[in-house]
């Protein structure tokens, strides 16, 4: 009886001691946004919120520069080194999963009833991850712009038709005004080409993925759909209309707000500033390129990696930081989407009437995610590199059937990437 | 070398001073270099649930597998050869052959390599993996032209930097500043100075021809990417093997220049019959590491280029870093590793043959 | 006539320091590009990339890049690192490698010829090709230290320093240099009854001022610029280096003042590592001379 009285003393005093590893368990979490004050200010934030919520856990964060991010976490699974709470871009997520290094999120599927479809990460039937914003693309340009080429302004309903869209090009490119019509960012390398380039291939009836199977790319990456987008795109730049592989970043980030182009085809994350140049920046829906506008979707997502042994701990975590005041407090801070309307409401952006709430219309019904399998990885590559290849001038059909080939090639190496 | 006599054998002190070295080396380089040389023989992915495969010599075709077929121009009911509007024979599409055709099982899936011919038949060399052999093609380029020019820069160098004047020091000094900055680092500034549209180069030549040069894309055409990229390479490299140079140069006696000062021969007779044999040892090693160092040609790809324009400058390194890591085909990317290795033996046993001791 | 002498004296002075000038401008002018626009606000420093401006300190100059550039990283931190792993593995290095090479040229033992060889490759194998190899091997190797016995070396300073110790470039340069020593002085103190360890340490290493400053400066240079291994093998912020540390101005809107400013930041122990060196060993041997 002493005895036991005697530890029922000894808890209760390192529980009030408090900090002794004893009572509460440590998660590590991995973010990618090391060098970026905004997002790790944010982070910490719910970070703290959630540590001093309840007594069960603490959550340490570890904060990783984003362009090294994916290879830093493959090289740590390599050593088997990863945190409990990791953070992973969506469409890379089906090959983390399929890889193992993830395991199911655990939660309510109620908590994420509302959330646009594109913050989540479903992979063979199962819930991976979870994002707090979603990020769309968009054509920028000004409302000026609009009227003094005498163009129509698209809406949702009616967006432009591959023919209006390349008459604005022509009647910019005509004026004299601009140093370029249309500036796509090529000087953004990496998974903007993809994020941002696919969604016209799937305007056009193309695809990078057969997404029936998954197993091919014949007929969809080099069908007919897709020689007609690969000709367009090529036409882009061989006829002046863009600046092509080598612009220059600065050009990139500065070019719209300089003035020296007509269009911008831009994501909302740096809509910020170009609604800080101008008064009467507009974003235009995307162009129909015969089988529906199209944008992209799915950013940076929440997940638990696959050797956590505290996965509802990592649950709870993630569900607190799926709260509306904090997805508020994300697109107020970066500019991207929050996943709820309702936490759209609370933002300056996002709410009624608000100047980007156009985004979260365009989200919500053009945006088609990127193939969701393992082989996207490779996919993306290959696409990158195919559409800088056209953009330089090289055969389409030669470059289309290459790519898809070396897609192929890739499936039937990876035994179909889980599929079948 | 020491030749083997009393004085100098000894088994137990040869061995007890190489061991720290030669074990370190063993553990972190021969012992992941034999793991990779392994892993280029099966099919293991960077990350992957399915189980590895030995595939024995499966990613050594896909790489270097070559083929060839000719054709024969294309021509209307009567005979003649089409033109297309440029006025070029036109020749039936490589596509009909090389995909998906029961006839041509061997060359299906290659791509078009190089071609020649006139205009009744063309003979076309396809390569199952065009990309690695324009890597290769480029990377020998390269070495070709970087090798002897970096090294001959350097030695110009050393011999002027190697005179007696006042302040000599700091120019040595500046001469090797570039070598002390990062490769990455150059290279993200050397993109500033290759900018198509304002960048410094067309700025200075244009201010140089007075107008007349209008400025051209240094790194944005086929053309020119790699030769920019030679450039400031060399840029970079030249003051580390001029310092190479100038410590050789210190080792010729003085008693010999002034011996030869004293017989009244000129600049070049000196420098041909005194400076340059007492170099050869230098000469040698300069030659291989820069040889060695011009073959890994890889950061200045990945910041500036990544390969393009058109493939223009692929590198075998980059090459396999792309596959190994960004397609997570570790076993091709080792494959491809081993590749190189064979290549850059081979060459440097050529060179050191060339450059044995002829005694 | 000794007024002609001297006037064409001085012409072909002033020719020779004309040269020399023109060639340190090509060399050194990225380099005042980047101290220049480090200095400079983005907008304004973008803007003069065009024109003789850039090299010119003129316009709204101020350290505000420097300030912003350490709030965005711990700057400090990460030089500390990349210095402490660069100057342990150059010493590290610079013994355990001209001890191989002393081995390899002044004495004869069974096997010498196939383990130079050996060595001599791996010149060839570059660093990607085993980075992934290297990786699990570092995860499992064992060490002692203040808990005992643990496996796996990562997020550690031995991980980013060890494997690099010896390496094939560091011991063909003192192979090259020790051949060309005057084999004399060897056999001269052989005979008198020296032991190796003696030679190595009295004869040999006083006269290696210059290929050790070369050797000391080539190693530097490739451990402080090391970027793909300590990413792979480093994930805790506290043992990062600074090529690492570069990408945290990476985000997607450069904010290249502050790259700039990072950039001049992390090239001093550099340059100051060299210029140290260079004064005082090469110096020292043009005064010395060693052969004759």
């Amino acid at each position: 009886m002493i005895y036991q009285r005697y530890l029922g003393g000894a808890a209760i005093a390192a529980c009030i001691m408090g900090t002794a590893a004893a009572a509460q368990t440590e998660l590590t979490m991995w973010y990618h946004g090391a060098g970026n004050d905004v997002e790790i200010q944010l982070v910490n934030q719910i970070i703290t919120d959630f540590n001093a919520s309840q007594t069960d856990w603490v959550v340490t964060i570890e904060s990783f520069p984003q362009i090294a991010y994916n290879d830093s976490v493959v090289a740590a699974a390599l050593a088997g080194n990863l945190p409990d709470i990791l953070d992973v871009d969506g469409p890379v997520m089906p090959n983390w999963a399929w890889a193992g290094y993830m395991q199911p999120l655990p939660i309510d599927e109620s908590v994420i009833a509302d959330f646009l479809p594109g913050t989540k990460g479903y992979w063979n039937g199962e819930l991976y991850s979870i994002g707090l914003w979603d990020a769309a693309v968009a054509l920028v340009t000004r409302q000026s712009t609009l009227d003094a080429l005498g163009l129509r302004t698209p809406t949702l309903a009616e967006p432009w038709s591959m023919a209006e869209f390349m008459a604005a090009l022509d009647a910019a490119k005509a004026s004299g005004n601009y140093e370029y019509a249309f500036d796509p960012g090529l000087a953004w390398t990496g998974e903007w080409y993809p994020y941002a380039f696919s969604p016209f291939l799937q305007s056009f009836g193309g695809d990078l993925v057969d997404r029936a199977t998954y197993q091919t790319a014949e007929g969809v990456l080099n069908g007919e759909a897709a020689m007609g987008f690969g000709e367009w795109w090529q036409g882009l730049f061989v006829n002046g209309y863009s600046p092509g592989v080598s612009q220059d970043p600065a050009d990139r980030d500065n070019g719209f707000i300089e003035g020296r182009y007509a269009f911008s085809w831009n994501g909302n994350w740096a809509a910020l500033g170009a609604l800080a140049a101008f008064d009467d920046t507009v974003f235009l829906p995307a162009p129909d390129f015969g089988n529906g506008p199209t944008i992209g979707a799915a950013s940076w997502q929440f997940g638990i990696s696959a050797s956590s042994e505290y996965p509802e701990g990592a649950a709870a975590f993630i569900e607190f930081a799926l709260q509306d005041e904090y997805l508020a407090a994300f697109s107020n801070g970066i500019g991207l989407i929050p996943a709820t309307p309702s936490a759209a409401a609370m933002t300056e952006n996002y709410a009624e009437g608000g100047p980007m709430a156009v985004f979260f219309e365009l989200s919500a019904q053009q945006a088609l995610v990127r193939p969701v399998t393992p082989g996207y990885v490779v996919a993306a590559k290959v696409f990158e590199k195919a559409l800088a290849d056209i953009a330089n001038g090289a055969d389409v059909a030669d470059t289309l059937d290459a790519a898809v080939d070396e897609i192929n090639s890739d499936i039937a190496a990876n035994a179909g990437y889980g599929h079948n | 070398m020491a030749t083997s006599t009393r004085l100098t054998r000894s088994n137990a002190a040869g061995w007890a001073f190489v061991l720290p070295g030669f074990g370190l080396m063993a553990i972190f380089v021969i012992l992941p270099f034999v793991f990779a040389i392994a892993l280029s023989f099966t099919n293991q992915r960077l990350i992957s649930p399915n189980p590895t495969q030995f595939v024995g010599l499966t990613n050594y075709q896909e790489l270097l597998g070559l083929g060839m077929i000719t054709l024969d121009s294309e021509r209307d009911d009567a005979g003649q050869i089409l033109r297309d509007d440029a006025g070029a024979a036109q020749f039936p599409r490589l596509r009909d052959y090389t995909r998906n055709n029961p006839e041509f099982p061997q060359i299906n899936g290659m791509r078009e390599w190089l071609s020649w011919g006139n205009d009744d038949r063309r003979t076309y060399l396809l390569a199952r993996d065009v990309v690695f052999m324009k890597a290769i093609v480029n990377t020998v380029l390269f070495v070709l032209v970087v090798a002897p020019v970096q090294a001959g820069l350097a030695l110009c160098l050393a011999l002027l930097i190697n005179q007696r004047l006042r302040g000599i020091n700091i120019y040595r000094a500046i001469y090797f500043m570039p070598v002390v900055v990062s490769i990455v680092v150059v290279s993200l500034l050397w993109r500033f100075i290759y900018d198509g549209n304002d960048g410094l180069l067309n700025t200075l030549l244009n201010g140089l021809t007075f107008g007349a040069f209008q400025g051209r894309d240094w790194l944005g055409s086929a053309a020119t990417a790699l030769p920019a990229i030679m450039v400031m390479s060399i840029w970079q490299a030249v003051g580390f093997h001029m310092v190479i140079w100038l410590s050789g140069l210190q080792t010729i006696s003085p008693t010999l220049y002034e011996a030869a000062d004293i017989e009244g021969a000129s600049k070049w007779q000196t420098f041909r019959y005194v400076t340059w044999p007492g170099l050869r040892n230098t000469a040698v090693l300069i030659l291989i590491v820069i040889t060695m160092q011009a073959f890994a040609l890889f950061a200045q790809i990945d910041v500036m280029t990544n390969g393009g324009p058109l493939d223009s400058t692929q590198t075998i390194v980059f090459q396999a870093v792309d596959r190994g890591y960004g397609k997570q085909d570790i076993s091709g990317g080792s494959a491809i590793s081993v590749i190189l290795f064979v290549i850059v033996l081979s060459i440097s046993l050529i060179q050191r043959y060339l450059t044995r001791d002829r005694t | 006539m000794a007024a002609i002498t001297g006037d064409n004296h001085r012409l072909r002075l002033v020719v020779r320091y004309a040269v020399l000038t023109l060639i340190a401008v090509i060399f050194i002018f990225p380099l005042v590009f980047m101290v220049m626009s480090s200095l400079k606000p983005d907008q304004q420093l973008l803007a003069d990339t065009g024109s003789l401006r850039a090299f010119l300190p003129v316009g709204d100059i101020g350290l505000d890049n420097y300030r912003e550039a350490f709030a965005r990283a711990p700057v400090g931190l990460f030089v500390f690192n990349s210095m402490l792993v660069t100057a342990v593995t150059v010493v590290l290095s610079l013994l355990i490698c001209s001890l191989a090479a002393f081995s390899f040229v002044f004495l004869t033992w069974t096997g010498r010829g196939v383990i130079l060889s050996i060595i001599l490759a791996t010149l060839i194998v570059p660093f990607e090709t085993i980075a992934i190899p290297l990786l699990l091997i570092a995860s499992k190797l064992p060490w002692i230290g203040a808990e005992g016995l643990t496996f796996g070396w990562l997020n550690s300073y031995r991980v980013q320093i060890v494997p690099f110790i010896a390496d094939g470039l560091t011991i063909f340069l003192f192979v090259q240099y020790f051949r060309d020593l005057p084999g004399e002085l060897i056999e001269a103190a052989r005979v008198e009854g020296a032991t190796w360890m003696q030679i190595y340490t009295r004869i040999v290493m006083p006269l290696s001022g210059p290929v050790v400053a070369t050797a000391a400066i080539l190693k530097f240079l490739v451990m402080y610029n090391q970027y793909l291994w300590p990413l792979m093998v480093v994930q805790q912020e506290s043992y990062r280096p600074v090529m690492v540390g570069l990408q945290y101005f990476f985000q997607l809107n450069i904010a290249w003042g502050e790259v700039m400013a990072y950039l001049s930041l992390i090239t001093v122990p550099v340059l100051a590592f060299y210029l140290v060196l260079q004064r005082a060993f090469i110096a020292s041997i043009a005064s010395t001379g060693v052969k004759g």
